[in-house]
């Protein structure tokens, strides 16, 4: 597992799953990858399947229409992989809380392994996220 | 021989989940069937168990990218509902906030339409400046995105005087990347060869399907809340309403760009009309009864109707997105287009579903399912784009 983790850290490729967000956090992702803050200098790159994907990002709120989606998707990624939950739907309900669509929250239905708050997250917070993220595999690899 | 080809529901197009059916005969698109519903909140149900100052928080989520435009409705149907007029400085922070977030929607939908038919240069640049543009809602709001300025009676933040030149400053750097824009787009062969005569929607069209903002404007239908039921600040100011005839994508993109003009000119009015007072009449209470209000949102009118029994939450609410209208045009602007300008024709509208998706391909002859994923299509996409540059002997 050690090296499949290390190789994890230098280039992670990321799938970005909505489940139900407002888009906030969709456009916030985006806005990384843009000029101004440019994660590809780090090698994450933002790809089109999760099969090709080192780490899902997950945003919004897992509405009931969208959880089997979200598991068979989480099942498609290889593994080892990680999951990173942002924005505040995705780690309790946030405003939404009570609505009769949610049961469960994104870490009742797969494994979460960072959470990175806010409404939307600002692109510096969810690329300290990552960093941190990153910076504890490194430990455990 | 027909197909069907799936989008959706989770696919890299757009940030959010829907599903497309498209049934294709060979290249060609003959039919499309659309499944919604992957986002479903139940926030108009929620609405009732929140007070009037929540709901408007509440409906700030529905769309991240219009978030103004929904407390401007919200707002707009509660001061309806409590006979309020809110402060002529609140008018005019308002229209600022919602002609920002304006020109940062429209920004947002030409970048990714680049990226759809493979010019991720203008997806870069484009993004580039509308931080220009986060910035000074960052400044103004304290937020990128989402910002709770809005409130029955007035605005929650002033803006300070001593700020008003920065803003100033930022826009006019902003200028000279608008007009970079209008010239890679209005100027481009291979912009033009992708998207002149693709996806029309005709004006008959247009009104059959209700369609409203950018997408009904482009094909002659000059509907505009703005101009038709003014709200806020628009009916004191200088601007005019962007309506083409063509109704293809390029005339899509023409009028969000010509739009962003009429914004800035917008935005200039307001910062030098404004004058010092009060912002906020410290609303307590709404009387029992019916109240609608409208905005006009980046992608069209945005409806809200609230009612009240005299307590502290609204007994109903009811929402009416723009996109709701839009997203079934494609049903006909899709129809005998190649299989290559779909995803741009579904982009065009500037869907917001507030989920993701992909496309999915059925063979009418074998009935059997072929599964494009979003990737697939952005690479017929993107091929499409090469053998264009081919032909009209560009490298």
């Amino acid at each position: 597992m050690g090296i499949k983790l290390k190789a994890l850290t230098k280039s992670p490729w990321v799938y970005h799953l909505s489940t139900g967000s407002c888009n906030n956090c969709d456009i916030e992702i985006l806005d990384c990858l843009t000029p101004r803050y440019d994660l590809e200098r780090f090698g994450i790159v933002l790809v089109g399947s999760p099969r090709h994907a080192d780490a899902l990002l997950v945003t919004g709120n897992m509405t009931m229409k969208c959880i089997p989606r979200a598991k068979e998707v989480y099942e498609q990624m290889p593994k080892p992989g990680v999951v990173i939950a942002i924005g505040t739907c995705a780690l309790g309900h946030g405003v939404f809380d009570g609505s009769y669509v949610m049961p469960k929250t994104v870490d009742e239905v797969i494994p979460v392994d960072i959470y990175i708050p806010g409404c939307p997250p600002k692109p510096e917070g969810i690329i300290a996220g990552v960093a941190k993220l990153l910076a504890m595999l490194k430990q455990k690899a | 021989m027909s197909e069907i080809i799936p989008i959706g529901p989770y696919h890299p197009l757009q940030e959010e989940p829907e599903f497309f059916r498209l049934h294709v005969e060979g290249e060609r698109v003959i039919k499309m069937d659309i499944e919604i519903g992957y986002n479903h909140r139940g926030i108009e149900k929620l609405a009732e168990s929140k007070s009037w100052d929540q709901v408007v928080f509440l409906v700030e989520r529905i769309c991240g990218i219009c978030s103004t435009s929904h407390p401007a409705a919200s707002i707009n149907a509660m001061e309806d509902l409590g006979g309020i007029e809110a402060p002529e400085r609140a008018q005019y922070i308002r229209t600022i906030v919602c002609e920002l977030e304006r020109i940062h929607s429209h920004l947002l939908w030409l970048g990714l339409a680049g990226h759809f038919i493979g010019y991720n240069t203008v997806w870069m640049w484009v993004w580039k400046y509308r931080e220009i543009i986060c910035d000074i809602l960052d400044k103004m709001t304290g937020n990128r995105q989402s910002y709770a300025m809005f409130k029955v009676g007035g605005v929650r933040r002033d803006i300070l005087d001593e700020d008003i030149p920065w803003f100033l400053k930022m826009l006019d750097k902003f200028k000279p990347a608008l007009d970079l824009f209008k010239g890679a787009v209005m100027d481009d062969p291979v912009i033009h060869a992708r998207t002149k005569g693709v996806g029309v929607l005709t004006t008959e069209q247009a009104k059959k399907y209700c369609v409203v903002g950018p997408t009904a404007r482009p094909s002659g239908v000059a509907i505009d809340v703005r101009k038709d039921d003014p709200y806020f600040a628009y009916e004191w100011l200088d601007w005019d309403m962007v309506v083409l005839q063509e109704g293809d994508v390029f005339a899509k993109v023409a009028c969000r760009i010509l739009e962003m003009y009429e914004s800035m000119k917008i935005l200039e009015q307001c910062f030098k009309k404004m004058k010092p007072g009060i912002v906020d009449l410290h609303v307590k209470e709404l009387p029992p009864g019916e109240g609608i209000g409208r905005a006009e949102a980046p992608r069209g009118e945005v409806y809200h109707y609230v009612r009240s029994d005299g307590s502290n939450f609204p007994v109903r609410y009811k929402v009416r997105a723009p996109s709701y209208m839009n997203i079934f045009s494609n049903e006909v602007a899709v129809l005998g287009e190649q299989v290559a300008d779909a995803a741009l024709i579904l982009a065009a509208v500037d869907p917001c579903y507030c989920c993701t998706e992909r496309i999915i391909a059925i063979d009418h002859d074998t009935n059997e399912e072929k599964k494009l994923s979003s990737s697939d299509l952005l690479r017929l996409s993107h091929e499409k784009t090469i053998r264009v540059k081919k032909e009209l002997g560009i490298s």
